[in-house]
Order: structure tokens, then C-alpha cells, then sequence
């Protein structure tokens, strides 16, 4: 039964860098119904940057806000100059740029800092050692980060002007425009927070799974999966279908197919679950009167 | 005084052949002017070309005097101009308090938007009742109302509605209409009604313009275009 229990709380601390990732990008397709292919190779590359400024002697708290500054900037910069041109053009041109930005993200990552493995520090190491439970102090550390971070967007979002606009610009963009709102500053500030939320996840799975170029990717898949699940334009959604598909691998993992098949596993009950709610879990069904 | 819009040899395009030409009109500030026409005249256009939001234009158009040439259509929204868009434009998904937040954006000085939010319940007696209710929820009459109340409390000097009368029942129109009389007089903002239904816009309106296929063929003072037998017979099919 612990042991249980233990696989359940595992699952719900990896489900919760799922959610966050699928909440980057379940944030900026509501406004440009663009799924961000390169959200995760933007993570891993943050997290390269907070690596670099720990090395460089900056303490960990002082690197992971810089990174956070960073990656706001870097990602309003990339909606600007890579992803704005394409903005009318045809949908598959933004998907070529994804990929294209995923391959070039990958490769100035590889080429900046290497593609060995590299070792990032938690600050949670040696944290809540004494708690009967039985994650580890990193794991309880990221839980409380992550949770910390998703109730300040819930509260940007629902209750501050700015993220009343982001809102707005989901819902009806031209009208927006009409009552004074620049959609363009709203969309390059969606890709700002977006990158920014990634680069959390990034830096909070880093100890975990060590540092490369790499190590988004299956998180990336998992976030994807999970943004799907919830139903690609709703927060909430993508946030409960993270931690659900964190809990879900862990268990089949554990008990079911063990730990080569988890991930075909998981991705099979997303396709079950889709082929009955298309929709997802929490997404909207669009209906247009006539 | 210059007016609160001028519209001068205004042509435009949605890329290949032009849609506008040739246009020329103007609200005073403080007026009412009606903009008339059929069903694909070029009305709605008309005022996306004003926005900036047609691929392409020419022609002179100013606000209060002021040019809008090259600016995007969020900052031509910001030289004190209301829009009160077709098919109402309000957000469906958020909350009628929200809209009207979201209707004031520009401003600064939050409490006196409360105050303004007060002022439109004045008006509007009924989005105070839906205030926590979901926009997309509300009767076409009342987002006619949530639309407009949206666009007043960012404090224009000019309102454009853009077929207001839309989709509504008479009743519902005739109180629409003569809430806009009265927002007219009472605020002192300059009324430019975009419409199809001409029957209630002359009536409303002081000066008039009747638009067919992207030209205005008519203009004048509201009655004399409204006495028009040519313009009855051809145009409004009245």
C-alpha cells in the first residue's frame, strides 16, 4: 500500500512538470491556434542558461530569476521575428518554423554548451528530510515550486488588467483592437510567459534528468499529449491532464507493462480517451451561429 | 472646429480592384450623420478602411483633425473613437463586468471608471442585473446594449455602431435608438450610425449619406435625403 502511495505522489511530482509544459502551450494556441512544437527545446535551452550562470558562481535563487527574465524576452523575441511574419500565411508554414526553430534551438544548445551530460543542482537537496513521506526533498521542493507558480498565473490571468486583455485576445482579437488593445504586444507577451513557464519545468526537471540537449524531449511529448488530453484550449484542462498522465506512467510503469512500454501505454489511453472526446477532456466545443 | 470625422477621396482595396471610391463625408462633432446603404454596399468596409484594417487604402481620413495614416487600428481606436462593431463583437466567454473593463482599457484612472460603469447602468438598467453573467449568455438585445455601454465608458467623442438595429426586434431597435439619442445629447458624442434599416436612422440622424457599391450617390441633410423619392425607390427599397 506504500508503495502504492509512493508511486501515486512520483507520478503526480513528474506529472507536474507534464502540466506546466502543456499549460505553455495550451497559453499561447488559445490566442494564435498555433501549437509551439520548439516549447521544450526553449525550456532546455533556459535551463542551459541558468546552468551556465551557476557555474558562473551566481547563487541559485538569483540564476533562476534571471532565467526567468531571460527566457520572458527571448520568447517575446521569437514571436516577433520568427513567428509574427507567418502569423497570415498558411498553417503549415508556422509548423515548418517550429520544427525549424526546434532543430535550431537544439543545435545552438549543442554548439553553445556541448551534449554532454551535465549535473544541475536542486536547491531542495537536503530539504524536508524529516517529512514522512516519501519523495525526495527536490521532488517536494518542485511540487511546491511548480503549484507556486501555476496559482500566481491563475491569479495574473483572472485578476490583473494585462491578463484580462490575454484573455480577451482568445476570445475575439478584432474586438480587441477596436477598444484599444495591440493583439501583437498581447501575443509576443503570451510567448513571453509561455517560454518563461517552460523554463520553470526545465529547471525543475534538470536534477532530475541531468542537462543536455535532449532532455525536453520526452517531456515535450508528454506536454503535447497532455495539452491534447485537456482539450488544447483550456488551462485547467491541461494542468489535471498533466498530473493524470504523471500518475497514469508512474502506475503502469510500476504494475502494468513496467518501465520500457509506460510511454506507449499512456499515449494509448490518450488515443482511447480522444477517440471518444475528441474534444478533450476540458476543451470547447466551437459552435458558430448562423 | 474641426470635425470629429473627415473623410476625404477615400478609395480602397482588399487587394485586387477597389471596393471604396472615391468617398467623401464628415461627422460633425456633436452630430449625428447616417451612413445608408444596402446589403453589400460597402458600409462595414467603409469603416475598416477608417481602422486601417483594409490591405489597402487611400484618401485622407482624420479624427478630431488628425490624421490616421499608417497608424494600426488600435491606436486609431485611441484617438477618441467608440466602435460598436457588426454582429456586436462582445467577448462571449467572459463576464459583462469584464467587458466593460475591458472597454476602458486605455484609461488610468480606475475609479472614475466605476463611476462611468454606473453612469451605463443609467442607460442600460439591464447589464447591472447580468453584471456576473457570461456575455455569450445575454439576450441580442442586451449584448446590442453591452457593446455600446462597452464602447462609451472608453470615453470617445465620436461612437460608430455599425448596424445596431441588426438582428433585433422593433421594439428592442426603437429603444436602442432612442437610448442613442439620448447618450447623444447627454454626452455630447458624435454619432456616426452606420445602418440599413434607413427608416429609423433618418429619423435619428441629422445629416445622411446613402452608399451603393462602394460609392456614395446621396448625401445631405437627414430629411432632404429621406424626401428623396430616387433614393427610397433605388437604394433602401422604402
Amino acid at each position: 500500500m506504500d508503495a502504492f502511495i509512493f508511486q501515486i505522489m512520483t507520478g503526480f511530482a513528474t506529472g507536474s512538470i507534464y502540466a506546466s509544459v502543456a499549460l505553455a502551450l495550451v497559453i499561447i494556441f488559445r490566442s494564435t491556434h498555433e501549437l509551439n512544437l520548439a516549447q521544450g527545446e526553449m525550456a532546455m535551452f533556459s535551463t542551459f542558461v541558468a546552468w551556465q550562470l551557476i557555474e558562473f558562481n551566481v547563487p541559485y535563487w538569483g540564476a533562476f530569476a534571471i532565467t526567468l527574465v531571460f527566457s520572458f524576452f527571448a520568447g517575446m523575441l521569437i514571436e516577433r521575428i520568427l513567428v509574427r511574419p507567418a502569423q497570415n500565411g498558411n498553417p503549415l508554414t508556422a509548423v515548418a518554423i517550429f520544427v525549424g526553430l526546434m532543430l535550431i534551438i537544439n543545435g545552438m544548445a549543442g554548439w553553445i554548451f556541448g551534449f554532454t551530460m551535465r549535473d544541475f543542482p536542486s536547491p531542495f537537496e537536503n530539504l524536508f528530510t524529516g517529512l514522512p513521506v516519501a519523495l525526495s526533498g527536490h521532488e517536494i521542493g518542485m511540487l511546491a515550486v511548480v503549484f507556486t507558480m501555476l496559482l500566481l498565473i491563475f491569479l495574473f490571468f483572472r485578476f490583473t488588467p494585462l491578463g484580462l486583455a490575454l484573455r480577451a485576445v482568445a476570445v475575439n482579437p478584432e474586438s480587441c483592437r477596436l477598444v484599444g488593445i495591440s493583439v501583437n504586444r498581447m501575443l509576443a507577451i503570451g510567448w513571453g510567459l509561455a517560454a518563461m513557464i517552460g523554463s520553470v519545468a526545465g529547471m525543475m526537471a534538470a536534477p532530475i534528468l541531468f542537462l543536455d540537449p535532449h532532455m525536453m524531449a520526452f517531456i515535450m511529448t508528454y506536454g503535447l499529449a497532455a495539452a491534447v488530453l485537456g482539450g488544447l484550449d483550456s488551462p485547467l484542462g491541461a494542468i489535471i491532464a498533466g498530473l493524470l498522465l504523471g500518475v497514469m506512467e508512474n502506475l503502469a510503469g510500476a504494475y502494468v507493462v513496467g518501465p520500457e512500454l509506460k510511454l506507449p501505454l499512456a499515449l494509448l489511453v490518450i488515443f482511447s480517451v480522444l477517440v471518444f472526446r475528441p474534444r478533450g477532456l476540458m476543451g470547447h466545443v466551437v459552435i458558430k451561429r448562423v | 472646429m474641426s470635425a470629429a470625422l473627415e473623410v476625404s477621396d477615400l478609395s480602397g482595396s482588399y487587394g485586387q480592384g477597389n471596393v471604396l471610391y472615391n468617398m467623401n463625408f464628415t461627422v460633425e462633432q456633436g452630430g449625428i450623420t447616417a451612413l445608408l446603404g444596402a446589403n453589400g454596399a460597402g458600409k462595414t468596409t467603409t469603416l475598416r478602411a477608417i481602422y486601417n484594417l483594409l490591405p489597402q487604402r487611400t484618401g485622407d481620413v482624420r479624427l478630431f483633425g488628425s490624421s490616421t495614416e499608417r497608424k494600426p487600428a488600435e491606436a486609431v481606436a485611441r484617438m477618441g473613437v467608440g466602435h460598436v462593431p457588426d454582429g456586436r463583437g462582445t467577448f462571449d466567454s467572459l463576464t459583462v463586468e469584464e467587458n466593460l473593463i475591458l472597454g476602458a482599457y486605455g484609461r488610468r484612472d480606475k475609479s472614475a471608471v466605476r463611476d462611468d460603469m454606473k453612469r451605463m447602468f443609467g442607460y442600460f438598467p439591464r447589464l447591472q442585473e447580468r453584471f456576473t453573467q457570461q456575455a455569450g449568455t445575454l439576450s441580442g438585445g442586451e449584448q446590442q446594449m453591452l457593446a455600446i455601454a462597452r464602447a462609451l465608458i472608453g470615453r470617445p467623442k465620436l461612437l460608430i455602431l455599425d448596424e445596431p438595429s441588426f438582428g433585433l426586434a422593433p421594439v428592442v431597435v426603437q429603444e436602442i435608438f432612442s437610448i442613442i439619442r439620448l447618450i447623444n445629447t447627454q454626452e455630447g458624442v458624435a454619432v456616426l450610425l452606420v445602418e440599413q434599416n434607413a427608416g429609423m436612422a433618418f429619423a435619428l440622424a441629422d445629416q445622411a449619406f446613402v452608399m451603393e457599391t462602394g460609392r456614395i450617390v446621396v448625401s445631405g441633410k437627414s430629411a432632404d435625403v429621406a424626401a428623396n423619392e430616387e433614393v427610397r425607390r433605388a437604394y433602401l427599397g422604402i
